[in-house]
């Protein structure tokens, strides 16, 4: 088919793109890169790797591999175990903490890694200058809360120190149980200063990258893939257990369980990568691991506006929830319904019962408060956010399944309003809601994480909801060095709050799922906060 | 010279589009640093807003955007403070221009394979459709480019990963690494582009046929088929080329969905999410780099007018 004069050029054009495309393909797919020993999903793009701005859980993972800290976590039970630091002494007053690091630390480019590595680290994620989220982590320490605050400006006096190249000598502010869990925490990880000082914001693209943890990063694309390789010189070489892993950041459930189920990859570990309509069915299969974890999905009071400013409405409706049915009915992969915040499991702590269901003593509690049969009672507004990755509807059917329920026992008409999740934290902190969806996710095993947040000027607190009893309890529970004591007065703090306040709604604990077949993965268990170090990681190799 | 003038006229433009977007992304509710956890201190969040030089008045950061802030330092001197659109205030240890290098050239083979498709498929199917007007090729052709102009790529896809990577195992399911790994999202971002030229090329054949020059042509005692092709088809080929301009732009830039079906490593998904991450700079940076695109492709497109049709002239 010949075609007329200056048409001609059309076909060729396509032809064009078509070919150029193809040589481009031609020219990205021979880059040599060998196959990974192990290939993890780990959810969506990690935003950072450095551990001074990092704070999603998938993104904590890979640094944890990379940068270590003073304790690092048990692979089984992910309780702190000793990492660069090989002894500690604890005053017997609990507020000094003396590590001694073991003498074999190298970074992966050769240079020991010292006291003074650590006391860099800890107040690089504690100058202001580097804009650190979790800054709050170190807050235990003396003076480190000022120090970032630019009210103390000499680090000197925030209270950590090497007084020689092994000992790190920490200085708290007050008793802090959970305090060699924070020191596993990615924030407390030690970092390279030559490099960071060098290069700036952009020093994880210096190659080779000095790592002080169990692997080196050898690839990071953005959105394609994170690779991961053997730092031979890390302190427990011999017990890493792979040579090569490819994290893939995927965000669609679907893509992430067709990726494994083709075998492209050994390990999914993010529960929101369990397609959700399909998460009743897959629990059930043998590769499929769900395991209680340290998180719980609750509904916040505005307590400042009528009508929650009564706490016999915030019970009335908490008595009112059929929490069973949102956990048969909408989560469906075997979550414990909720009475209380704190999950189940969490070590040194077992929580008080809260509220159960009982619809009779809520219409009673309601018409206590001047709304007999919800008579009188305002129209009110449920707050919620879309869900990320798309196709996971959960929070609104649970929005939905709250609106018939209050609608049905207490006679009371709810709106639905669902917002963009930006938009979503924006109103949540500016208490621009009535009831809002929330959960939380422990940050460290301990009952504080989740009892802490409530305190009145606590920026998580997100209620409005001041107590000043509550404030004593938990400073109480706080400077109580002895654990069972400790517990006790967190028991009466969370009564206070589950039971006779009620700013909250505990609706359910999460269950965390991970999926990979234990056949051909080993090293990788289910615990609390859902840690799984790469180090103890590998993929069996199957004889031909 | 009237191509001289387009190009100058793109500057302003460019510039009102820039503030525009800065003004919208700035104007839309939630702000990069608001998220679930609230920093242990008010002060954490003051350090973050001002390392993005975001508790500034807008029109400082606008400027800022281009470079055009300079600031005393200490010393009392004055320093040129560094331009801020390259800046990621959600990926902090990346650039946008890293980014952008990253993943542009990724959606442009995917964009282009589409293209290629759409066009090497949608043409002759709208023109031996538009040749058997009536009979069954014709039913049969518009069928088809119906159906894929009315499914959309997020069930396309699926229902090709389904039969083709899944039940057949002919295929890989998603990422983005060899020839192979091209062929499903080719055909899932090409098809809805495929239709719509099979349509159009169909429609533009028909008006061709019976257009004045055409009826000349046959009276002159020209065949049929030299006809269709040699007269009729250069015209009808106008409104596809008109399409193609933006559909090009539309391709090369990625898509938010295919991209994530298929975890693919290109931009398209940015153009999505740094807007609901609040990610100022880069949401300016990607409207900014479409509005370029789809400016140098409209003059491309103006330019192939002048080649296939004789009637048209810009002066």
């Amino acid at each position: 088919m010949r075609f007329p004069g200056r048409a001609r050029w059309i076909f060729p054009l396509a032809r064009f793109f078509f070919f150029a495309a193809v040589l481009a393909l031609a020219a990205g797919c021979s880059r040599q890169e060998p196959p990974a020993d192990l290939t993890i999903i780990n959810g969506a793009e990690p935003e950072s790797l450095d551990p001074a701005i990092v704070v999603a859980q998938a993104d904590l993972r890979v640094v944890q591999g990379l940068f270590e800290g003073l304790t690092r976590l048990d692979p089984q039970t992910a309780r702190p175990v000793p990492g660069l630091a090989q002894t500690w002494e604890i005053s017997p007053d609990e507020k000094i903490y003396t590590f001694h690091l073991r003498t074999n630390l190298l970074w992966s480019t050769g240079e020991a890694i010292t006291a003074n590595d650590v006391v860099y680290s800890w107040l690089r994620a504690l100058d202001p200058k580097t804009a650190c989220d979790y800054a709050g982590q170190l807050f235990y320490i003396r003076n480190a809360e000022e120090f970032n605050a630019g009210q103390v400006k000499d680090p000197s006096l925030v209270g950590v120190r090497a007084p020689d190249k092994l000992t790190v000598r920490v200085e708290l502010k007050s008793p802090t149980a959970f305090f060699l869990d924070l020191c596993a925490f990615p924030t407390l990880s030690v970092v390279p200063r030559q490099t960071i000082e060098k290069y700036g914001d952009r020093w994880l693209m210096a190659r080779p990258l000095p790592s002080s943890g169990a692997f080196e990063l050898a690839i990071w694309r953005l959105n394609d893939k994170i690779r991961l390789i053997k730092n031979p010189r890390y302190w427990d070489a011999t017990n890493t257990q792979s040579e090569i892993i490819d994290i893939l950041p995927v965000g669609s459930a679907n893509t992430a369980l067709n990726l494994y189920e083709r075998g492209q990859a050994d390990i999914v570990w993010d529960k929101e990568l369990v397609p959700a309509q399909l998460a009743d069915v897959l629990v059930k299969r043998a590769d499929f691991h769900p395991f209680n974890y340290l998180g719980t999905y609750f509904v916040r009071f505005n307590v400042t506006h009528k009508p929650f400013d009564d706490a016999r409405v915030r019970r009335a409706l908490a008595l009112a929830v059929d929490k069973e049915r949102i956990v048969r009915k909408i989560t469906k992969a075997g979550e414990l319904p909720a009475s209380h915040l704190v999950p189940v499991g969490t070590v040194n702590y077992t929580s008080p019962a809260g509220l159960g269901h009982d619809p009779e003593l809520a219409r009673k509690l309601l018409a206590e408060a001047g709304y007999p049969g919800g008579k009188g009672f305002p129209h009110i507004e449920y707050l919620f956010n879309a869900a990320a990755g798309g196709g996971d509807k959960i929070h609104e059917n649970i929005a939905v399944e709250l609106q018939q329920m209050w609608r049905d026992e207490l006679g009371i008409q709810m709106d639905l309003r669902q917002v963009e999740t930006k938009v979503f934290w924006g109103c949540q902190s500016r208490l621009d809601y009535q009831l809002s969806r929330s959960s939380w996710i422990g940050d460290y095993d301990d009952a504080n994480t989740f009892l802490g947040m409530f305190t009145s000027g606590d920026g998580n607190n997100r209620t409005g909801w001041k107590n000043d009893r509550y404030d004593a309890l938990i400073r109480a529970a706080n400077a109580q060095t002895d654990v069972r004591q400790r517990e006790k007065i967190f028991q009466q703090a969370e009564t206070l709050l589950v039971r006779d306040e009620v700013p909250i709604i505990p609706l359910y604990f999460y269950v965390g799922i991970n999926y990979f077949d234990t056949n051909k993965v080993q090293g990788i268990w289910q615990n609390l906060i859902d840690e799984h170090p790469l180090q103890a990681i590998r993929k069996i190799k199957t004889q031909p | 010279m009237y191509f001289l003038k387009r190009l100058a006229f793109a500057v302003p433009l460019l510039i009102v589009i820039s503030a525009l977007a800065f003004i919208l992304v700035h104007l839309a509710p939630g702000g990069p640093f608001d998220r679930e956890r609230k920093p242990a201190s008010p002060e954490i969040e003051r350090h973050l807003q001002s390392l993005y030089h975001l508790d500034e008045p807008l029109w400082k950061q606008y400027l800022r955007y281009f470079g055009l802030v300079w600031e005393k330092d200490p010393q009392g001197t004055w320093q040129h403070a560094p331009a801020s659109w390259n800046a990621s205030t959600k990926y902090r240890n990346h650039n946008v221009s890293d980014i952008i290098a990253q993943g542009l050239p990724v959606s442009m083979t995917l964009g282009s394979l589409a293209f290629g498709f759409a066009m090497v498929v949608g043409i002759p199917l709208g023109f031996f459709s538009a040749a058997r007007r009536g009979q069954w090729p014709d039913y049969l052709g518009s069928f088809l480019a119906l159906v894929t102009v009315c499914i959309p790529g997020f069930v396309i896809a699926p229902v090709l990963i389904l039969v083709f990577a899944i039940k057949l195992k002919w295929l890989p399911v998603a990422l983005w690494e060899s020839p192979w790994h091209m062929i499903l999202p080719t055909i899932a971002l090409g098809s809805y582009f495929m239709g719509k030229v099979a349509r159009l090329m169909r429609e533009g054949m028909l008006g061709a046929a019976q257009s004045e020059f055409v009826t000349a042509a046959r009276a002159k005692g020209l065949g049929e088929t030299s006809l269709l092709f040699k007269h009729a088809f250069r015209i009808a080929l106008l409104p596809v080329v008109s399409y193609a301009g933006p559909m090009l732009a539309d391709l090369l830039t990625g898509s938010f969905v295919i991209e994530n079906i298929f975890q693919i490593p290109g931009i398209g998904v940015y153009f999505i999410n740094s807007s609901l991450n609040s990610d100022y700079m880069m949401t300016v940076d990607l409207a900014l780099l479409y509005a370029l695109l789809l400016i140098g492709l409209n003059l491309v497109v103006d330019f192939a007018y002048t080649m296939l049709d004789p009637r048209v002239k810009y002066e």
